[in-house]
């Protein structure tokens, strides 16, 4: 247990000394995408053979490392999913990838015996190969502050938070920095809330300490439910100190003793970790009474969702903390006055949070050299769907769309056609090639009517339908409404009612109109953020692609090809060897012909199942 | 009386606290342990923590982990976030649930192998099509592949 | 300095309400609302209450506070087109079997179709498929007609503390149930109907018999007797155009006596009775160390509750039968006539309707009509009530004192105990019958009186949360009371479920609780016996066929007892 500030850093010192002492490094990434692929088997590998050969290593941070050994570690996320398992060799910053369990032999002998790259494994782009994981333009572009540790530290370690100059913010704001400096710092840095909203943090916490009601609360909203987004799991699993540290010098802010993280049921890993970090912070003295031997006090607790989306707005997570249903209520009152248990609470993502020890660390003046004038230091995106590089990235404020996606997302996947990306998940919008140039940031986002929301950024191609894109989002966002308020209880059921039969080519004159009619209440009139968001994916893609919302409705037609029921089944009668097949199949007895002549389908009867294309010895069956 | 064993819930009150706020963590330790709510657990809380059992029903039916019926021996659930559903996991949700003969409402197989749920997302796109076998995440999927998937398990039942 | 913020061009000053719709409703503008009642929680639900400031932002007028300088509209071309939009979806989710519907000319749902000219619904609608429960002796839902505003909910847990009901589910599939959405009548629900009485459509309604009773008029074998509460005689002038509270007692025995009813009796003979045996085993509880303190028994709602949630707190509730039940009891006992006889109750409440149907009673009371019912079986008859003639209530059962009428009130129980117990302890008339301090809206008052040499501390509690609340400090022993009258309706029987409708915003705008109960006490002040044990046909009643007050016979026909509810 450290009682004292100089404990601390006698700790980090020696900690900092043994990490510096390690040379050789063989860091595997265990982020999810990686394990799903193998990382931990490759893990394992790299133990087995290393012990067969008798060559000195360690799973963790030795006491006394010498410059021989080598330091095998399960790291976090390097954010370059697409092309996991990923392990990167140290002191060289060489990164393997697509790394199999049969490679693991080769790199040790190669690599870590004799120093050589095994360049096959090494990246490659446009004929070049890259062997330092800096080079690769995926990484160069971006600048990693939240994510720096994540592939680097070993999550489970705080020895290792420690040795990245961990804890050095929280001991500022305790013994150099009084509430109000921790205040001014924070809202001196333009530090605005990463969980959507774009809320200034610094307002908030002042808010909060401006209360005189006891006892206050800070709550991190860990509860990242966009599908497609998730940079919040990889910093509550691969560096939970630095959330922690966060709110901690948010408790010292606005005088809280007490704070909750309200973290996602999907992911019991970030549960696991955060609780391995709570415990280990809590045993050093950084969490619980008297904390350094100040008279600073402050606890955590963790609460596990119970898969609500809704639960992401403020007022929902702190009613389920509470044990209750997690439905959004009215404001006024807000949550800086009456928040959870009805005191006043701070309540911010994890983003948000991670970014503070920076803050204090490295100073205002810093953070707003990052980003834009409004929207100061980085932003973390999760770059998926049809796109080449897919991962988790993290950009300065104000980095243009076209960087992001071609630049380090590779452009679109498998040669496709750029068609639009959908940001800010069920509550945000899609920008189109008009958009490549626009800053991405707070202002100019919200500016064509879209928002960074928590930063899900899917990409679409040509191929993507975007009406069947807005009928999905509807469907989620009706699924999770939370059924309270009229206009998104009733109105998103209307919606994707309207929605599905559009794209089962039922859709009808004036459907459009309704859509937009309904959208426009909804916004105006719902109770809470996710009421007056759930419209945005229908009415921009609207606004941009309406014609496709006419071909489905007028024609009858998908233009994209994606939607089944609005597909043309036809049978090549020149390659059609009439064998009968697939009238054998068929459902509902819409092909006919005669043996060994070409056969033909009956539209008006088809209801394009598909049976008969899988069937077709000949492949002379397609969707047109 | 019935026989039932309140051992997982008198544990999971001692380790919350004998209160409100504790109602969706002890539900989630009753859930973990019975892979469902069984209807014993509805009075008992209710008496225990002086919440209504219309309530408890409440809070039950609103989160989407909570089960009042039981599951099979194997959860399946399949990632259907933006970008499994732009890599197409609808197919495999179809092909799980026509091999298994379940649907949107039924949800698991009459022996209680077999339960298939999707997910709104996993927080894996980079795997996408996803899908998790009682947690595990298996990476991009295909219908054939979930379909093997089920059958390697029903062979080694 | 006066704060006040401009609606609609008028200036409204700012005197503490608590919302902008309060303050608009005393402008005299009617924000329009689904989900919100005074007396409940803030829950902001059917967004129909939208104003708009002079940014054109919108938001809801339940849940924002006025402040100084406000500059506000509430009707402007943005927000009917979102009121009409909110409409129509509820519209499209609502069974509109308008015309077959209880709740119809009283629903706001219908009103607010109507005013706000609305002429088609764009979306399929299945509501109607929804079936109903009307497993409850006491109230029918119809959640085909919900619209979950909500109010029901709020109602039973916040106001009545029961819990039978709450939101279950969620998004489009949200609904208002029970525990796993089973009938109502194997839930905790008491039957109290208030949930009916806040509801603005026909979701939830008090359940309907006057067929049967219809049915037993038209019989010519039957004859059919029926009693009056004493609430009801100030609850249902409203309905047929006087002012709320007025006494309608004379009109409505000659309505009964048109409609056929064979007999007319008064209630209040009924509650003189209960003074009699209550007041007497209260003293006797006093003096010979019975349990304390003593509630009263005249609710049963309360006696639901209490079954269900303090079953170790039974042997504190007088084992007195209720006002309905004594009477029945003595009614039926002493008929001596050759037809079949029916009895028949006309209640304020819908739990009388459950207590009635008590294995113990032994169908003393055949039907019980709430307020309501008799409402409508009046008009169905073609009545012109307001012109009709009084009547009295027929013998023996009509004479009653101003301690029996006071009944309908909360504290009218206690004030009548008060007025009969200490003229027995002590022997001496009193200068004054009127025991001011249980009287009122309030949910909880107590009081202290010096009697002789005894101190007598007495509380009355009305709503079922506050009766919650005693019942817990009882409980841990925190409560040193002797006597507790406990109404489950807040303000008492004046306003039980039963009681004719009253809408949101009259609820709001108008104490109509207080102006019932003023009938009442006005009632009470004009008469010239004012105490139970100086109604001679109660003392005719105790000479000819009871014998003592609490004796062998009178226990035998006004009392019962009470068992824990049975759990599953």
């Amino acid at each position: 247990m450290l009682k004292s500030r100089e404990e601390l850093q006698l700790l980090r010192a020696e900690a900092t000394k043994r990490m510096l002492a390690e040379t050789k490094r063989i860091i595997v990434c265990a982020g999810a995408g990686c394990v799903s692929k193998g990382a931990l088997k490759i893990y394992d590998k790299f133990a087995d053979i290393m012990k067969q050969k008798g060559i000195d290593f360690s799973l963790e941070l030795q006491k006394e490392p010498h410059s021989d050994s080598v330091r095998l570690k399960e790291s976090g996320c390097h954010g370059f999913c697409e092309i996991g398992p990923l392990v990167r060799i140290e002191p060289q910053g060489w990164l393997y990838v697509k790394v199999k369990v049969e490679d693991c032999e080769e790199i040790i002998e190669k690599t870590i015996v004799n120093g050589e790259c095994v360049d096959r494994l090494a990246y490659t782009q446009d004929g070049k190969v890259y062997r330092e994981q800096k080079e690769i333009p995926f990484y160069k572009k971006q600048t990693r502050m939240i994510l720096d540790n994540c592939d680097k530290i070993d999550a489970t370690s705080i020895e290792e938070y420690l040795a990245t100059g961990g804890y050095t913010a929280l001991e500022k704001a305790l013994f150099d920095m009084s509430s109000e400096d921790v205040i001014n710092e924070i809202s001196e840095s333009g530090l605005r809330g990463r969980g959507g909203g774009g809320f200034p943090a610094g307002r908030k916490w002042s808010q909060v300490a401006r209360q005189n009601n006891f006892p206050k609360y800070v709550v991190c909203n860990g509860d990242e439910g966009d599908p497609g987004a998730f940079m919040d799991r990889s910093v509550m699993e691969d560096d939970p100190h630095r959330m922690i540290e966060g709110m901690i010098i948010a408790g010292i802010a606005t005088g809280a003793n007490d704070g909750y993280i309200y973290v996602r049921a999907e992911y019991p890993k970030a549960v696991a970790r955060l609780s391995l970090a709570i415990k280990q912070a809590t045993e050093l003295g950084l969490l619980g009474d008297n904390i350094l031997g100040t008279d600073f006090s402050f606890k955590m607790h963790i609460n596990r969702g119970a898969g609500a989306f809704v639960c992401g707005e403020g007022s929902a997570l702190t009613a389920s903390i509470e044990g209750k249903r997690g439905m959004p209520r009215t404001k006024p009152p807000r949550t800086v006055e009456h928040g959870l248990f009805d005191k006043p609470t701070v309540l911010n993502n994890v983003e948000t949070y991670a970014n503070v020890a920076l803050i204090i660390n490295k100073g205002s003046a810093w953070f707003k050299g990052i980003g834009t004038e409004n929207s100061t230091g980085t932003k973390t995106f999760a770059l998926t769907g049809n796109i080449q590089n897919a991962g988790l990235i993290e950009v300065p404020m104000g980095t243009t769309l076209r960087e992001v996606i071609f630049d380090i997302g590779g452009g679109v996947r498998d040669g496709g056609e750029f068609k639009a990306v959908q940001i800010g998940g069920p509550s945000g919008g899609c920008l189109t090639e008009e958009h490549f140039d626009l800053p991405l940031d707070f202002d100019s986002l919200s500016k064509v009517g879209a928002i960074i929301g928590s930063g899900g950024l899917v990409v679409m191609d040509q191929k993507t339908c975007m009406v069947e894109v807005a009928r999905f989002f509807m469907d989620f966002t009706q699924k999770e409404s939370c059924g309270k308020c009229v206009p998104c209880r009733e109105g998103t059921k209307r919606m994707l009612e309207i929605l599905n039969r559009i794209v089962d080519g039922k859709g009808e004159d004036g459907d459009i109109e309704l859509l937009k009619e309904l959208g426009e209440a909804i916004s105006k009139t719902a109770l809470c953020g996710l009421g007056k968001t759930a419209a945005g994916p229908v009415l921009s893609t609207i606004k941009y692609f309406e014609d496709e919302y006419r071909a489905h409705i007028y024609d009858k037609k998908c233009p994209a090809g994606a939607c089944q029921k609005l597909k043309t089944i036809v049978i090549d009668p020149e390659l059609c060897k009439g064998c009968s097949k697939c009238a054998r199949n068929c459902p509902v007895g819409a092909i006919k012909g005669e043996i060994k002549k070409p056969f033909q389908i009956d539209q008006k009867v088809c209801i394009k199942c598909g049976a008969c294309v899988s069937t077709c010895p000949f492949k002379a069956i397609k969707e047109i | 009386m019935s026989t039932f064993d309140y051992t997982v819930l008198d544990n999971a009150i001692e380790q919350f606290g004998n209160k409100e706020s504790s109602l969706i963590s002890i539900l989630q330790s009753a859930q973990e342990h019975y892979r469902y709510l069984p209807k014993e657990v509805f009075p008992y809380l209710a008496e225990k923590l002086g919440i209504s059992e219309a309530k408890i029903y409440g809070v039950a039916t609103f989160y989407e982990n909570f089960s009042l019926e039981q599951k099979g021996k194997y959860v399946i659930k399949v990632c259907d976030g933006t970008a499994c559903h732009v890599r197409h996991s609808v197919p495999i949700l179809e092909a799980l649930r026509k091999e298994l003969g379940l649907s949107e409402e039924k949800k698991t197989t009459d022996d209680l192998m077999f339960t298939v749920e999707t997910v709104a997302c996993l927080g894996a796109c980079s795997s996408a099509p996803a899908i998790t076998l009682n947690n595990e995440i298996y990476p991009t999927m295909t219908p054939e592949s979930a379909v093997a998937l089920i059958k390697s398990l029903k062979e080694n039942a | 300095m006066s704060e006040y913020m401009i609606i609609d061009g008028i200036k409204a000053e700012i005197n503490g309400e608590k919302n902008i719709l309060e303050l608009a409703r005393k402008v005299g503008i009617e924000i329009p609302a689904f989900c919100y009642d005074p007396e409940l929680s803030i829950y902001g639900a059917c967004r129909m209450c939208m104003f708009e400031d002079e940014r054109g932002r919108l938001d809801a007028a339940c849940s924002c506070k006025p402040r100084d300088g406000m500059v506000i509209k509430t009707n402007t071309a943005k927000l009917r087109k979102y009121r009409k939009m909110i409409l129509e979806l509820l519209l499209a989710n609502h069974c509109r079997d308008c015309t077959t519907c209880h709740m119809s000319g009283k629903c706001r749902l219908q009103e607010f179709a109507y005013k706000f000219n609305i002429e088609g619904i764009r979306f399929p609608n299945n509501a109607c498929q929804i079936s109903s429960d009307s497993s409850s002796n006491s109230i029918i839902r119809a959640p085909g007609k919900c619209i979950l505003c909500g109010k029901c909910v709020r109602m039973c847990n916040e106001v009545q503390s029961v819990g039978a009901i709450d939101y279950a589910f969620r998004g489009s599939k949200m609904k208002i149930a029970t525990a796993f959405d089973g009938d109502i009548a194997n839930s905790p629900c008491v039957g109290c109907g208030q949930c009916a009485a806040v509801c603005p459509t026909g979701a939830i309604v008090i359940r309907d018999d006057a067929d049967l009773v219809w049915k037993a008029l038209g019989d010519d074998n039957v004859e059919v007797s029926v009693q009056i509460a004493p609430a009801v005689r100030v609850g249902l002038g409203t309905e047929f155009g006087f002012n709320e509270g007025e006494n309608v007692m004379g009109k409505l025995v000659t309505a009964l006596k048109e409609m056929g009813f064979d007999k007319v009796y008064d209630t209040n003979i009924g509650a003189d009775l209960t003074i009699m045996e209550e007041s007497n085993e209260l003293i006797h509880r006093i003096k010979k160390g019975g349990k304390l303190p003593m509630f009263t028994s005249c609710c049963p709602a309360w006696i639901r509750f209490a079954e269900d949630k303090y079953p170790d707190l039974l042997d504190n509730i007088s084992t007195c039968k209720s006002p309905m039940q004594m009477l029945a009891a003595t009614v039926k006992a002493l008929y001596k006539g050759e037809k079949k006889h029916v009895h028949v109750a006309i209640m304020p409440c819908s739990a009388k309707k459950d207590e009635a149907k008590r294995e113990k009673f032994n169908g003393d009371v055949d039907f019980v009509l709430s307020t309501q019912e008799v409402v409508r079986m009046i008009r169905e008859h073609g009545i012109h009530f307001a012109q009709l003639q009084e009547s009295l209530p027929d013998v023996p059962f009509k004479e009653y004192t101003g301690a029996g009428v006071i009944f309908g009130a909360s504290g009218g129980v206690m004030e009548a105990a008060l007025r009969t117990a200490v003229e027995t302890i002590t022997g001496e008339k009193l200068g004054s019958v009127e025991f001011k301090e249980v009287r009122g809206m309030e949910g909880v008052k107590e009081a202290e009186y010096n009697v002789k040499d005894l101190k007598v501390k007495v509380a009355v509690v009305s709503g079922l949360k506050n009766a919650r609340d005693i019942c817990d400090k009882v409980r841990a022993g925190e409560a040193d009371y002797q006597f507790i009258e406990i109404m489950s309706c807040p303000g008492g029987c004046v306003n039980g479920g039963g009681q004719p409708f009253v809408d949101a915003f009259t609820r709001s705008a108008m104490d109509y609780k207080g102006l019932r109960a003023k009938g009442l006490y006005n009632t009470d002040a004009n008469m010239s016996n004012r105490k139970s044990h100086d109604n001679m046909s109660v003392s005719y009643l105790y000479d000819n066929y009871f014998g003592e007050v609490g004796g062998h016979k009178a226990h035998e026909l006004l009392h019962t007892h009470y068992e824990p509810k049975k759990k599953n």
